[in-house]
């Protein structure tokens, strides 16, 4: 399987709109390479501006942008944007529905060596709280790409999450791609496993490994966090009984937090999470973090055999 | 304090740049060049200035160094164990799993690291909070905090730098690692500091402009600083990214590479002749 990084999606996303759509202009915060913003500053120097290490002003200047019919994309690591620049994002951006794309790099634990400081796992958190923001986390290279354009052609504050490691590219580019249309990956009876992100890999891996043992489990890519598809969250609940939720990101407020939200309200099932459990991160490879951390398909298919045991047993 | 000899410095600064450039080495990724471009801003501090005991990180008198630009940490974590905080041979550690050396300093992994960093701009209001601290409670410690000058570019330096100066900190000792590089480019290609020294004076800072590879320049301005009253006191150093290895000396792209083994060698050759 092919394997390649959601950022290199976005990359590929802001060079397809550097040539179809003049309005867009992209703006880094010295992290131009790593986030891909540097292929659309070689084709488009002109519509590209490096704001150097000033997050806060950069989403400022952004904001301006907007303002004067501009679709700015403001690119850096989410931990920057999300966190350093939140305030300039609530009160400038959001309260007023600025269409700015607020693009955070390097979600997720699998930032890997770099430690704590540099893994994003709040944005989720942070910009689904705020009203007329759009919340995107794409699972793969190519979805990415589309989201990208798809926020290009929407109007409104939006943003949009993706990774630093090469992740298993397993959509297709004819795969339909809808902000706020969930897509089922997997259809299933016992149980459904909602993702979003990278992860969504692991979440398909484990209804595999949970087919062996007779167990049919439904796949949900939520590739929007918000507007959530609470339609396809209900229908879950009430046909398989039973969810498990997976993101590389703090369950609390997070995925996790968002589904179990419309679950008490109309239609509560049992639920197991997947995800960083009220912790920081710390430095190690992706793959000793993700299994540390909890988030493989393994993790998956044991919070899965938990739900289901109570399902079939409620207290 | 253990205070060396020029020449002793000299060999210090060898063995911290080898140190640099072995973890990294090993740990296959970190930040290289700008660690190398503080290597004799921070051998005469943890060696000939700060007041400090290694053997006991907690005394309360200790002398401060925040790592503002804590993506420099290779450089820290050399100069701390060289001094005597852990053992050298934990250095190649670096960045792995359950290592105390976190990619970025984490301050409740490693006792001596006075406070954890790694997201930029930060480190001079850390600083100040220490500073004034250390008037309201009648201590002489110096607070110490080394920059970047890309991260000069974070507004938050500047707020800083006003309260600083407000509140009459002459207890801190900026230092700005002036290397001219950042991650995208040269400073004054991504966006100008430029005129730093009439920036920092109008901010009402004393300061005092060095080379930042001359050990005894380095010396003198931190005893300058010292003796400065009244005033905060930044130190602009004017340093190469880099500098040690020919083939990193001004490269943006050693920012956050490791070398690998071969390149390892030939730095160590440079670097011990
Ligand atoms: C708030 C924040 N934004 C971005 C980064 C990513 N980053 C790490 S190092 C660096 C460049 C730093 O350049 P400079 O301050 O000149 O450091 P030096 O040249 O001494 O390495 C950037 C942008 C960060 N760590 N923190
Ligand atoms: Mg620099």
């Amino acid at each position: 399987m092919e394997m390649k990084p959601t950022r290199d999606g976005y990359g590929e996303g802001l060079l397809e709109l550097g040539k179809t759509n003049p309005q867009v202009i992209v703006l880094d915060a010295d992290l131009a390479k790593s986030t891909r913003t540097d292929w659309f500053m070689k084709e488009y120097p002109h519509r590209f501006f490096d704001i150097g290490i000033a997050e806060q002003d950069m989403l400022g200047t952004a904001a301006g942008l907007a303002l004067a019919g501009k679709i700015p994309f403001v690119t850096t690591y989410g931990v920057f944007v999300a966190g350093r620049a939140w305030d300039q994002i609530r009160t400038t951006i959001s309260y007023a529905g600025l269409n700015v794309k607020i693009a955070g790099a390097h979600g997720g634990i699998s930032v890997g060596a770099d430690g704590a400081t540099h893994q994003a796992l709040e944005e989720i958190t942070l910009m689904r709280v705020l009203p007329n923001m759009t919340l995107v986390v794409p699972c793969d290279a190519i979805e990415t790409k589309k989201a990208t354009i798809a926020l290009a052609n929407f109007k409104g504050p939006a943003y949009l999450r993706f990774a630093r490691e090469a992740t298993p590219v397993f959509t297709s580019e004819s795969d339909p791609f809808q902000i706020g249309e969930s897509i089922t990956l997997k259809d299933g009876k016992d149980l459904t496993i909602i993702a979003c992100g990278p992860i969504v890999f692991e979440a398909l891996t484990a209804a595999k490994i949970l087919n062996q043992s007779g167990i049919s489990a439904r796949v949900i890519n939520m590739h929007t966090i918000k507007p959530i598809d609470k339609e396809a969250i209900l229908k879950a609940a009430k046909e398989t009984g039973a969810i498990v939720t997976a993101e590389e990101h703090q369950i609390l407020g997070g995925l996790g937090g968002a589904v179990a939200e419309i679950l008490v309200q109309n239609h509560p099932v049992p639920v197991e999470m997947i995800g960083i459990k009220d912790t920081f991160g710390e430095s190690g490879t992706p793959e000793e973090l993700a299994e540390r951390y909890g988030l493989t398909a393994n993790h998956i298919n044991i919070a899965a055999q938990k739900v289901l045991k109570r399902k079939a047993s409620p207290q | 304090m253990v205070v060396l000899n020029e020449k002793q410095l000299q060999e210090i600064c060898k063995d911290m740049r080898a140190d640099i450039l072995r973890m990294t080495e090993r740990a296959g990724s970190g930040h290289p060049g700008g660690s190398l471009s503080a290597v004799e801003l921070m051998a005469v501090l943890y060696f000939n200035v700060l007041n400090h005991k290694p053997q006991e990180p907690g005394w309360s008198e200790r002398d401060r160094f925040i790592l503002s630009k804590g993506h420099a940490c290779p450089v820290l974590y050399s100069a701390m164990s060289r001094s005597g905080y852990f053992p050298v041979e934990e250095l190649l550690t670096l960045r792995q799993l359950d290592s105390r050396l976190q990619g970025h300093p984490n301050m409740k992994a490693l006792p001596g690291l006075e406070c954890s960093s790694g997201s930029l701009g930060q480190g001079l209001s850390i600083s100040n909070g220490l500073a004034i601290a250390a008037k309201i409670d009648k201590k002489n410690y110096r607070v110490y905090c080394l920059m970047g000058d890309g991260e000069l570019q974070e507004g938050q330096v500047w707020e800083a730098a006003m309260t600083a100066a407000h509140y009459k900190l002459d207890n801190v000792c900026a230092i700005v690692d002036y290397n001219n590089l950042q991650i995208d480019g040269k400073v004054e290609d991504v966006k100008n500091i430029a005129p730093l020294k009439e920036k920092w004076q109008s901010f009402n800072w004393h300061v005092i402009e060095i080379d930042g590879h001359d050990l005894i320049q380095i010396f003198q301005a931190y005893e300058e600083a010292k003796g400065v009253k009244k005033k905060p006191t930044v130190i602009i150093a004017r340093t190469i990214k880099g500098k040690g290895v020919s083939f990193m000396e001004n490269v943006a792209g050693w920012h956050g590479k490791a070398p690998n083994k071969k390149e390892l060698e030939a730095a160590l050759k440079e670097i011990y002749g």
